[in-house]
């Protein structure tokens, strides 16, 4: 069956229907990972999303469901130049054919994605639009695609109830704001006893449950929507318990504290992004997944001061928080996919748990 | 952290002649890195004895010495230019080697010049097998079970604690030299004794066997803040037990889940900052099929051949990276100069895949065995750029120049089921058409892969191209098939021949349809980041992103493929400065070419790069896009001219000599007609078809003669033949090697061989040299030693030479390049050989004699006049230096070749001496070229009859140097009756101890051994000549080369060398 991805701005794509053949409008990004694509495809971070991949060969070595960085995939619609039509490796339990159907994700092969890339890096992010109807009305589409906005998902991809992960170190209290399961699997790990929270869940019942330390996590969309989370999150800085939050975490927390974010042009997403610790001057190679960033600018050096700077873009990257035990990083330190050479800063955050005790 | 400021002049090291396991890769490595040391103000001093090379330019590096690459010539030089450091990373083994025993005699400290790029340590630890044993060992890295042993008997002895099959590395050797896996007691005696001898320390690892395994490598980068990169990950399809310089090598890894591709590249990481490499670094793993588990199988601390092909396939210049992280930059302040946004301090990202395929000699060595282990033995290799598999692979074929284009190219429909399952266990190069065939009859993946170990990923990719060649036979022809079949790269004579259909109505459909190729950047980002450099490769079914430009002339520069004896580094090296020279006069240059190892397809040589297969379609498809003003077809070797008459075809302008004159030089009648016109005689001959009429022709010209297949290089097929059994072989032997062209059949006369090149504009020519070989008529060109300026021949011969030079280019029309052999006998000369494009001896020749001939002959493709130029037209006044050119051969690695010298070209590669005397010279020669006695100045020699007088004087001079002389009863009766002291041996037949055991013995430095003319009848001579070459013991087969030697031995004198800064010729 055919399929067609249309742009906001016109551009039809023809391709092959692949999983679900549901059509869908959504927020077309493009993620350059290699390697990965079910951790990519389970990163809630991706809800509302449709996803691009630029490598042109995916699905070479299945699925191997204990991969996955949540319970289920999260993209809107999957975009990609191939799948293979068999899947090889001694951990495969599914193809990832029968994984998007299982699913019900709607996605198209067969595009020429490099070209769609290219749009999608001139001109920005833009929505799209995924459909097998090829009697599609591009005047009555466009409008429609114009509209989308990816809305409230943080609630949507979060847990909904509250669950442990036992260790015999520090108490660590995760708030899930669309977490992936490395983040806990990390610091369990490590040996912390992991308690993960709703996102909705009110600052008080963390502080009262004495953590060592919090977890804010990565998420979905725009962290300016997320106004009454950036409200207990407040609270949570407010106290002296140590703070490490990633990506959506660390957005909330900048914005808890009166900086700003914006929407990139095209945004991060892949595991190559070279991030600068400004203390040390060390480069690490980061997986990174995030279309905001924190603006910087007015951020009062007595409050925040960045820690990590992109190589690339010199877009922020990290905030250290003057007088707080807190850090938090826009890169994703947990992996999954992507290079694992920023775990440290988990260890890191044990140590500043354990010393503050 | 930025430049330290205490590098001022930095001394380069190259790796020396090409051999298998150390070839162009280096010259590209070297270049790179030299341009980027220049950049940063830094004065370049280079050492390499390969002169053939472009680091060995004078634009290039500052000062350049073509000297032997040994610790007294590097010690020596040290002293002479006092560099304060050494580079020694880039000249691959050869220099990493050297610059180790110069650290460890103490030399580098006691004159204050520092090692840059790496430390001894490093070196060390990476390299010596213990070493690196305790250092994996102590960050947690697993490597195979193994243990170090310096003796036989404590290899057996851990191996019965382990178990067969092992494998066995001798420290300290390049493209693993000694090595192989040994299923038995006799297996493993036998490789360890030959290992434990070629190790620079006597050490051989013997380890746990884990063939099968799928073998990964990373390449890594660090910089001495500690920062680190992996450029690329490599998959190869062949598993672990075949080098993965021959395994056919796919980047970046498709089998490999994120897990295992973060957990090798954490380890990679790891490593590199355990070793503390400030550069590059190669990484290979064996991964275990069916776990997470893993052994590290070797680490290279220096640029490599796995590192150019990183390179290419990323668009990440390793090389010039390494350099400046040499001078003390981090990788974040070294900009990316393909996106010249972004920083060196990322990973490259692939929105494509890349194919590289080896390219082994077993066309040049019929008899040697084909299989494939972990001793490399390809001499070259080929890369492809596709947005699919199928498509790259397929590319990557027809890139081989190997008459193949797609998997049905070689014929095992005559075997049986069982037949074909023999031939499947073979590892061969064979191996992927086996396979096809395999899956043709319906064998299943699984099957395959319990044969192979070959992953079912890539099995199920060669079936997709199996089930399109059926698709093609008995489908229809529809639009939507044949927009698949182009995706996944059928070339259009295959489709045509799976369809019945002709090439051209396959085009004409495919342009009514709008299938054409379309161009995609290779921008190490996968389209993250604006990219400006013009770095494509071609797919069908998408948007092409390759712009023509219009704004100034173009020409395009074909390029000469993969690397074969016979057609070597010279063509690149011809390439790249035909594409600088056009540059300089104002044209927009495009190169074309496939080969990952060379100068020529690194980005920033031409405006443009089309990384693509050398084929008639696949050029016309950039020619349809980019509509160049003209063609230069006779800087690529054969290669290049071969697309002549396809380029006339597009209506492409051949630039220089035109199309029907390099026809003329290679049809042998219009030729004929051409000498009768000049009055220039060529030795009798002629044009045949069968073996009937070749053995006319042969009793006509009388024994011996010259038989050979018209349009070839490198002389493959070509043989001497003595009787008409001969001549009956050899036919059968060329017609294998599907022959379209006539065969020739010349008198074979025995004389002096001279060889020319000379630039010609239509009227004037410049010859820049004569030069002359050593070895009489009869061995091939590039097997010959050649010396220059020729020195026995006489004024009248040198004038004949020079008249019918010019009388030639003359007649051929000849603007540009022409390459003429010539026998003299006597003050007769003839012509031998007419090439009408540049040769071998172009670089050499440019070096010594200090003039630029490609940029010459470039300006005169252009119109330019030689008198215009500054010129004086004819033969130029000679140097005042000898260059002795000394061909180097790699016959240790390809088992079952027979090393003799003949017609058809063997070597892989060629050093220089050059010195103001011609002892000193060829003296030089012979030490760059490896040949280093003697040990136990103990030798052997066996001669042919007709040889006897010549023998008997050279056995005399070799007894006057203190030679212990052996020799089997023919040739000792013949030493002895001229008063040389022989001692008697058996032959090889004869009990023990004979011939045989004297050379295992390891008690032997020389075997001189002169074949009979002819087929080699007697197999013992290549028993003895095959074990001498396995036990690393020097062969010589012909005696002006056994003259030569003895003459340089006798120049003892010669203490101190004479080191020539060729910058200053």
């Amino acid at each position: 069956m055919k399929a067609f991805l249309i742009l906001e701005d016109g551009t039809v794509f023809t391709g092959k229907s692949i999983g679900s053949a549901r059509e869908v409008i959504s927020e077309v990004v493009f993620n350059t990972s290699m390697t990965g694509y079910l951790e990519v495809l389970t990163d809630p971070s991706y809800a509302g999303q449709a996803v691009v991949m630029t490598y042109p060969l995916i699905g070479n070595y299945g699925i191997c469901y204990e991969d996955m960085e949540s319970g289920r995939p999260w993209p809107d619609a999957y975009i990609v130049r191939e799948l293979s039509r068999i899947p090889s490796n001694f951990r495969s339990e599914e193809t990832i054919q029968n994984f998007l159907l299982k699913y019900d994700i709607p996605g198209i092969s067969g595009v020429d994605t490099r070209a769609l890339t290219k749009i999608l890096r001139e001109k920005g992010t833009m929505n799209g639009m995924v459909t097998t109807n090829e009697n599609y009305d591009l005047e009555e589409i466009l409008p429609k695609l114009k509209e989308y906005t990816t809305g409230k998902v943080v609630e949507k991809v979060s847990c909904k109830e509250k669950y442990v992960l036992e260790g015999d170190g520090p108490k660590v209290a995760l708030l899930d704001l669309g977490a992936k399961r490395n983040i806990a699997r990390s610091l369990n790990q490590r040996g912390c006893e992991v308690t993960v929270y709703p996102a909705l869940t009110p600052a008080q019942e963390i502080i009262d449950s004495r953590p060592d330390g919090i977890m804010l996590s990565n998420g979905p969309g725009d962290p300016k929507e997320c106004a009454s989370i950036i409200e207990e999150i407040k609270k949570l800085y407010a106290t002296e318990i140590p703070i490490f939050a990633i990506c959506l975490g660390h957005q909330l927390m900048a914005l808890a504290n009166g900086a700003d974010t914006y929407k990139m042009k095209y945004g991060h997403r892949g595991g190559n992004h070279p991030v600068k610790d400004l203390n040390t001057g060390r480069v690490y190679i980061s997986s990174q997944n995030h279309g905001y960033v924190v603006d910087t600018k007015n951020l009062d050096p007595a409050v925040a001061v960045p820690a990590f700077i992109n190589v690339n873009d010199g877009t922020n990257e990290g905030l250290s928080y003057t007088g707080k035990n807190i850090f938090t990083v826009q890169f994703h330190p947990e992996a999954c996919p992507g290079p694992l050479d920023s775990g440290y800063l988990f260890d890191r955050f044990i140590k500043m748990m354990e010393v503050n005790k | 952290m930025p430049k330290n400021p205490d590098i001022k002049k930095v001394l380069v090291i190259g790796s020396g002649p090409i051999v298998i396991g150390q070839a162009a890769e280096f010259d590209y490595a070297g270049t790179q890195a030299c341009r980027s040391l220049k950049e940063e103000g830094i004065e370049v001093v280079l050492l390499n004895s390969n002169p053939a090379t472009i680091m060995t330019d004078k634009d290039i590096a500052d000062r350049v010495y073509i000297e032997p690459l040994t610790v007294e010539v590097v010690e020596q030089l040290i002293l002479k230019e006092k560099p304060d450091s050494v580079l020694p990373t880039l000249g691959g083994q050869a220099g990493l080697n050297l610059a180790m025993e110069l650290e460890e005699r103490g030399f580098l400290k006691e004159n204050n010049v520092r090692l840059i790029g790496t430390t001894s340590m490093t070196i060390k630890k990476a390299e010596d097998r213990l070493e690196f044993k305790n250092t994996m060992e102590k960050i947690g890295e697993p490597i195979a079970a193994s243990r170090v042993v310096e003796t036989v008997e404590d290899g057996v002895e851990f191996t019965n604690t382990i178990g067969y099959p092992v494998v066995l590395r001798p420290a300290y050797t390049l493209g693993g030299s000694g090595g192989g896996i040994a299923h038995n007691y006799e297996e493993l005696v036998e490789i360890l004794q030959n290992g434990l001898r070629l190790s620079r320390v006597g050490q051989v690892l013997v380890e746990r066997c884990i063939a099968g395994w799928k073998e990964i490598e990373y390449e890594v980068m660090r910089d001495s803040a500690g920062n680190c990169i992996t450029v690329c990950n490599m998959e190869n399809i062949d598993p672990v037990g075949v080098h993965t310089g021959d395994s056919i090598v796919v980047a970046p890894s498709q089998t490999l889940g994120d897990k295992e591709y973060q957990m090798l590249r954490s380890s990679a990481l790891n490593i590199i900052t355990e070793l503390g490499i400030t550069g590059g670094c190669n990484v290979q793993y064996a991964l275990h099929p069916e776990s997470f588990e893993y052994c590290v199988i070797e680490v290279n601390p220096r640029v490599s051949r796995s590192s150019a092909l990183a390179s290419k396939a990323t668009g990440y210049p390793i090389a010039k990276v390494a350099a400046k992280i040499a001078l003390g930059y981090t990788l974040d302040e070294i900009k990316n100069a393909i996106t010249g946004k972004t920083y060196a301090s990322f990973e490259p990202m692939l929105d494509y895949c890349v194919v590289k395929i080896p390219r082994l000699p077993f066309d040049k060595f019929i008899s040697a065995k084909r299989t494939l282990t972990t001793q490399m033995k390809a001499t070259g290799e080929v890369m492809s750029i596709c947005d699919n598999f199928e498509g790259a692979l397929m590319k990557a074929i027809r890139s081989l120049e190997q008459h193949v284009d797609c998997l049905m190219s070689y014929d095992f429909t005559g075997l049986s089921d069982e037949q074909l399952q023999k031939q499947l266990e073979k590892v061969d190069d064979r191996r992927i058409w086996v396979i096809a065939e395999a899956l043709r009859r319906g064998m299943d993946y699984d099957t395959i892969h319990e044969i192979t170990k070959i992953d079912i990923w890539f099995i199920d990719k060669l079936a997709i191209l199996i089930e399109m060649e059926k698709a093609l036979q008995t489908q229809e022809l529809t639009v939507d098939l044949l927009k698949e079949a182009k995706r996944i790269e059928f070339p259009d004579n295959v489709i045509a021949r799976l369809t019945g259909k002709t090439e051209n109505e396959i085009k004409q459909m495919r342009y009514e349809n709008g299938i054409t190729a379309a161009y995609k950047m290779v921008d190490t980002c996968a389209a993250e980041f604006e990219a400006s450099t013009p770095y494509y490769y071609s797919v069908f079914g998408s948007e092409n992103e390759a712009e023509a430009s219009n704004d100034r002339k173009k020409v395009l520069v074909l390029g000469s493929g993969p690397i074969r004896i016979g057609q070597g580094i010279e063509f690149d090296f011809c390439s790249v400065h035909c594409t600088w020279a056009f540059s300089k006069e104002g044209y927009e240059t495009i190169i074309v070419n496939n080969n990952p190892e060379t100068v020529s397809t690194d980005f920033d040589i031409a405006d443009k790069l089309y990384f693509e297969p050398l084929t008639p379609e696949d050029v016309e498809n950039i020619v349809n896009l980019e509509k160049p003003d003209g063609a230069v077809v006779q800087f690529g070797g054969q290669t290049a001219i071969k697309l002549t008459e396809s380029l006339m075809k597009m209506g492409v302008p051949i630039l220089g000599t035109s199309a029907e004159n390099v026809d003329a030089a290679e049809d042998r009648e219009l030729f004929d007609e051409i000498l009768e016109k000049c009055g220039i005689p060529r030795p009798a001959g002629h044009t045949v078809f069968t073996a009937e009429e070749a053995k006319k022709a042969a009793n006509e010209l009388g024994y011996p003669v010259l038989v050979r297949p018209s349009y070839v290089l490198g002389g493959q097929g070509m043989r001497i033949a003595i009787n008409d059994e001969d001549i009956d072989e050899f036919i059968g032997i060329i017609n294998r090697i599907a022959q379209e062209h006539p065969i020739l059949v010349d008198k074979y006369l025995m004389g002096k061989e001279i060889e020319v090149d000379a630039v010609c504009d239509g009227t004037d020519i410049v010859i820049p040299g004569i030069m002359e070989h050593i070895e009489r008529a009869g061995i091939h060109s590039g097997d010959s030693i050649s010396v220059y300026p020729a020195r026995s021949i006489s004024q009248k011969v040198k004038d004949t030479i020079e008249d019918y030079t010019k009388k030639l280019a003359q007649s051929l029309h000849v603007i540009g390049m022409i390459n003429i052999q010539f026998i003299a006998c006597g003050d007769e000369v003839y012509v031998i050989e007419v090439n009408p494009r540049s040769s071998r001896t172009v670089p050499y020749i440019s070096k010594v004699t200090g003039i630029p001939i490609v940029p010459l002959a470039t300006k005169v493709i252009l119109g330019q006049k030689i008198k215009d130029l500054g010129y004086t037209p004819g033969l130029q006044p000679e140097a005042d230096y000898f260059a002795i050119k000394m061909p180097v051969f790699s016959f240790e690695k390809i088992r079952g070749a027979d090393i003799s010298l003949g017609p058809e070209m063997k070597s892989t590669g060629e050093c220089l001496g050059i010195a103001k005397t011609f002892n000193e010279a060829l003296y030089k020669a012979f030490l760059g070229a490896g040949i280093n006695l003697p040990k136990y100045h103990n030798m052997i020699m066996t001669v042919r009859d007709e040889d006897k007088e010549e023998a008997a004087e050279i056995g005399k001079r070799f007894e006057a140097l203190g030679y212990n002389i052996y020799a089997t009863k023919g040739t000792a009766r013949t030493l002895m009756d001229a008063d040389v002291q022989v001692r008697m041996t058996r032959k090889v037949e004869q009990e023990s101890p004979n011939i045989l055991d004297l050379i295992l013995g390891h008690k032997i430095d020389l075997v001189i051994d002169i074949p009979s003319q002819g087929v080699e009848h007697a197999k013992d001579g290549f028993v003895i000549r095959r074990n001498a070459i396995e036990t690393g013991v020097n062969v010589l087969t012909a005696i002006d080369t056994a003259k030569a030697l003895v003459t340089s031995l006798e120049n003892t004198s010669i203490k101190k060398l004479e080191l020539i800064d060729i910058a200053q010729v």
